[in-house]
């Protein structure tokens, strides 16, 4: 396999692992979600429920880094089917987007984890 | 038969493509006839109303994949297509093929469309000399199982006229290509296989399928390319995962 072939194989390769992350990633969220709004939802129970929880950090870093990896894909895949931009430059733009969503997502992550102290 | 209880009308509405990128559809009105197909209808006009109305034939048995064209807005075989079962208030619209250019009313150049079987390395890669002994596939293995489910493309143009993704990404192979370049992936016989996986993994390959499975909708032979697809991509998946160069 060439280059070319090779990066197409590992882009799809990548959204499909992604999806499957998510398929699970989403039904807890939620379910977490659904079972927080019952239970009250306020931001102290929110943060009561992270900060400082290690299982919730790794499945929240784990969520964004397949958000991360998996939506910029996706909308790699629209942009070349429906604009007339050139496929470098949305494969820039896309990359953007992706250190966009990982950053936003590991602040918000590690936030919650360390509310207070970090 | 119009519908369940009505009676055949005498003559049937005809709107037909005539011009080529640019045109515009022109009535006919053409005897109705019992189990008439769409390729009469189209050929009655051309004998005996208007003789410079061009389109392509030539077996009008659904073997040689010459007549498709898209009758009220569906790809489909016309000389295997019934007007009774298409034709809507006594009327059926006959238009060229999607995705491919008109060359004049109801033909289309197929160039691109073949073009890219080449492209997809759809064609048999020899290996065995005339010394060799004859290869013996049986015929319950599982690689040959999956060739005969592909085989049967009559090569009509129908599922590469229904596909979103080619008329979204002109260079996408298509259907067709894919699907003919997955029954070679599983001839054992066949010595360029790296190759053609080159070929159908890459921009415009198998991985840009979106699944809509348009071209099972629509293929008369009932094949399922995107089956046939979906199998390229695990090979292709398969090749990366080893390391293959």
């Amino acid at each position: 396999m060439n280059g070319r072939t090779r990066a197409q194989t590992y882009i799809w390769f990548a959204q499909r692992l992604s999806g499957a992350v998510l398929a699970v990633a989403v039904i807890v969220h939620l379910a977490t979600i659904v079972f927080a709004v019952r239970g009250g939802l306020t931001a102290a129970e929110i943060i009561g429920r992270i900060k400082g929880n290690a299982i919730w950090l790794v499945f929240y870093v784990l969520f964004v880094v397949a958000v991360a990896v998996h939506a910029p894909i996706g909308l790699r895949t629209i942009l070349n089917e429906m604009t007339p931009i050139p496929a470098r430059g949305i494969d820039g733009v896309v990359g953007l987007f992706a250190l966009l969503l990982l950053w936003l997502g590991l602040r918000a992550t590690f936030g919650l984890y360390g509310f207070g102290g970090g | 038969m119009e519908g369940e209880t009505g009676t055949m009308a005498d003559t049937l509405n005809v709107l037909l493509w005539r011009g080529a990128e640019e045109g515009t559809f022109v009535a006919y009105r053409v005897p109705r006839r019992e189990n008439q197909t769409v390729l009469d209808v189209v050929t009655y006009v051309q004998r005996h109303i208007d003789p410079t109305l061009s389109y392509r034939f030539a077996c009008r048995v659904g073997m040689c994949g010459s007549c498709a064209m898209t009758v009220n807005g569906r790809p489909r075989w016309t000389c295997r297509t019934h007007v009774k079962k298409v034709a809507t208030d006594n009327r059926i619209e006959i238009a060229p093929l999607r995705n491919l250019k008109v060359i004049k009313d109801l033909s289309v150049d197929m160039a691109e469309f073949f073009d890219k079987w080449k492209r997809a390395k759809g064609h048999f890669h020899p290996t065995a000399t005339r010394r060799d002994e004859f290869a013996v596939v049986k015929p319950e293995s599982a690689m040959r199982r999956q060739a005969n489910a592909a085989i049967e493309c009559i090569g009509c143009g129908v599922c590469y006229a229904s596909c979103d993704v080619v008329a979204w990404n002109r260079d996408y192979l298509g259907p067709a290509a894919l699907n003919r370049a997955w029954t070679l992936v599983n001839d054992v016989r066949d010595g360029d296989q790296r190759a053609r996986l080159m070929a159908v993994a890459g921009d415009a390959g198998c991985h840009a399928c979106h699944s809509q499975q348009s071209c099972l909708e629509h293929c008369p032979k009932h094949l399922n390319p995107t089956a046939s697809i979906a199998g390229l991509k695990r090979a292709s998946l398969l090749a990366f995962l080893r390391g293959e160069p």
